[in-house]
């Protein structure tokens, strides 16, 4: 098993990106910590967790293309995990602050003081202990894509019906955390973190290992993701895509593959927001909205659906975009350029940037193949 | 269980009745295969054809009736992965196969074996019978092609592609939904010679409106008509029976 593990992570692909991905983890923290400011090789210690910020978004695109590439389930509900797995990180953050707080209360987060609440909400127990919030990291989003799929792929739900309730789901969620009796800090949602695991949040070493456990994540996930669907379960989500009926009449239960694949999906995109909080240094019902998973199928689209790369290359190359054209006299035409590229991308590169380079690939090498056979059939007629 | 014996019917429909907002789709249907028989099921469009197939394969719950498999289990409570756990295959009126996958895997995930998630993602179907799926190809006449994808495959090698997967499923009854559709006449007499040599090992149900090929099959022929049995027997007897002729075959 292991070999054929290592096997399926030894195609040309897979070794360019964790290859990229090693260089990225060890460049980036040294070019900040190590090179002085002074350097024009010097990263800026407010770029690293930008960059941190696309690596997550990575990590979101690879989940989401998991289960829209490979099972044909577009979700656009995927912030949802995203936002549950934030906020269980959040919620760990919060517990961190202590008396540092503008109330200096000892176990109330500020926000809570501010209610006029006199005790901590149970469900905020545990959380001042980094496992405990870690698992719950993995497990919020777990059970809800659990409960949600179970409920959806049973009663077979699917196509454009699934995509409106994943997004009618995250809506709801967003409505939830906006008011403060949730117990979430309402509109403003949990931030001004100090510490996380000891280490100041601000700091610029913490910056640069936050920004390689993101890489790793990133990594990890990948190599996850990248099993998954080289599996024969993989081949059976391929099947499942393109003709599910045949697959039920085979014999499988389709239900059972959809859900298993989306529970993977949902809490990988969990690590993904857990790891964006401390990077951003806040979380709020914003990031619930429905717009934000849709950005993300534009990513998956862009770099190419059903390809793991190409979700992950599109992801930071989108926001990449996004972040330039934010930030200055283009900023009020964001929009436009981003609802732009999703159409070019449809018309242009139906296969996103990674399957249009792969199948250019595939296409030269049968050429090659076909010149080579034909000069072999040659050599025997030129002998008689 | 009565599989120690062989069964005295493969598949026993009795007063099935299947209504879609009114419509009957199916009215009192009732017919029986033998072990080892290969049927014919001719009918105008909306006879109640692929309803039929529908309700047999747990796709359809009817509204009234019965439907036995070997004897023992009724169909109308199982849905379809149990129904084609049972040994069950169904080939649909459009081909329908694994486009993005190569000829090969299409019929390595046909054939008989664990069909769990937790199987699929730990262990492997890579070792299991590389000879099997050659001797289901080479059967239906793809082992030229077994590493082509099936989506790169012409309409006729994807019907047939899909008859080899119902055979590497190993059911104890295919029921075949108008298999030669869009076929050219050669196609046609090869997919006729096919289907009566897959009849010798197996139970076949075909649904077809080409009346030559339903004679090629030379078997028991069973004519629906507004989702009853209109007409049952030869080929020949069915053919000259004077409804079947106004409703179906036309003067």
């Amino acid at each position: 098993m292991i070999t054929r593990a290592l096997f399926n992570l030894s195609d040309t692909g897979s070794r360019i990106f964790l290859g990229i991905l090693l260089a990225v983890a060890v460049l980036v923290p040294a070019l900040n910590l190590l090179v002085p400011e002074t350097s024009a090789f010097h990263i800026p210690t407010h770029i690293v967790p930008l960059f941190g910020k696309y690596v997550c978004y990575a990590v979101l695109a690879l989940a989401l293309d998991l289960v829209w590439g490979y099972c044909g389930i577009l979700s656009l509900g995927h912030a949802a995990f995203f936002a549950l797995g934030g906020y269980a990180m959040g919620m760990y953050l919060m517990r961190q602050i202590g008396t540092r707080g503008v109330y200096s209360h000892p176990i109330l987060p500020d926000f809570m003081v501010f209610l006029d609440w006199q005790n901590l909400p149970w469900f905020w127990y545990g959380f001042d202990l980094f496992p405990f919030a870690l698992f719950m990291v993995f497990l919020l989003p777990g059970i809800l894509a659990f409960v949600f799929g179970w409920l959806a792929f049973r009663s077979r739900v699917s196509g454009v019906y699934l995509s409106i309730i994943t997004q009618a789901m995250t809506y709801a969620l967003l409505l939830a955390f906006f008011r403060n009796e949730m117990g979430f800090g309402g509109n403003n949602g949990l931030t001004d973190f100090k510490d996380i695991l000891g280490f100041d949040i601000q700091a610029q070493t913490t910056r640069a290992t936050l920004f390689v456990a993101s890489i790793a994540t990133l990594a990890l996930s990948y190599i996850i993701a990248r099993l998954i669907v080289t599996s024969t379960y993989g081949k059976i989500l391929i099947a499942i895509r393109d003709a599910e009926s045949r697959t039920r009449f085979l014999g499988y239960r389709v239900e059972n593959y959809k859900l298993l694949a989306f529970v993977v999906s949902a809490c990988m995109a969990g690590v993904a927001g857990a790891l964006y909080v401390p990077q951003v240094g806040i979380i709020n019902p914003s990031e619930f909205q429905p717009a934000n998973s849709i950005e993300a199928v534009i990513w998956v689209a862009v770099g190419g659906r059903g390809t793991l790369t190409g979700a992950a290359l599109g992801a930071v190359v989108v926001n990449f975009l996004k972040t330039t054209f934010t930030t200055g006299l283009l900023a009020p035409y964001w929009l436009f350029a981003l609802g732009g590229l999703f159409v070019c991308t449809t018309l242009f590169l139906p296969k996103g940037i990674v399957g249009t380079i792969s199948s250019f690939i595939a296409h030269r090498k049968a050429v090659k193949q076909q010149a080579k056979d034909a000069s072999e059939n040659r050599i025997p007629d030129a002998a008689e | 269980m009565t599989d120690k014996h062989p069964p005295t019917n493969v598949l026993y429909l009795d007063g099935v009745s299947v209504s879609f907002d009114g419509f009957k789709a199916l009215n009192e249907l009732s017919f029986v295969i033998e072990p080892g028989e290969m049927r014919a099921i001719i009918g105008p469009n909306g006879a109640g054809k692929t309803t039929m197939m529908d309700v047999i394969t747990g796709k359809t719950r009817p509204d009234d009736g019965t439907v036995i498999f070997n004897d023992s289990h009724n169909l109308t409570e199982l849905d379809e992965p149990e129904i084609a756990e049972l040994g069950i295959g169904r080939k649909f009126q459009k081909p329908t196969v694994f486009e993005s996958h190569t000829a090969s895997d299409n019929i390595r995930l046909a054939l008989a074996g664990p069909r769990t998630a937790m199987s699929a993602l730990f262990g492997s179907r890579d070792h299991i019978a590389k000879d099997r799926i050659i001797k289901v190809l080479e059967r239906v006449r793809l082992i030229d092609h077994a590493e082509r994808l099936a989506g790169d495959l012409s309409h006729g090698q994807k019907q047939w592609l899909e008859i080899a997967m119902l055979l590497a499923q190993d059911p104890k009854l295919l029921l075949v939904d108008e298999p030669v559709a869009g076929m050219t006449d050669a196609e046609t007499e090869d997919t006729a010679i096919l289907l009566r040599d897959i009849a010798q090992t197996h139970s076949v149900v075909v649904v077809e409106h080409d009346m030559d090929f339903v004679r090629a099959l030379d078997v028991k022929v069973t004519c629906m008509h507004e989702g009853s049995v209109l007409a049952e027997g030869s080929i020949d007897a069915v053919s000259a029976n004077e409804r079947v002729i106004e409703v179906y075959l036309g003067r």
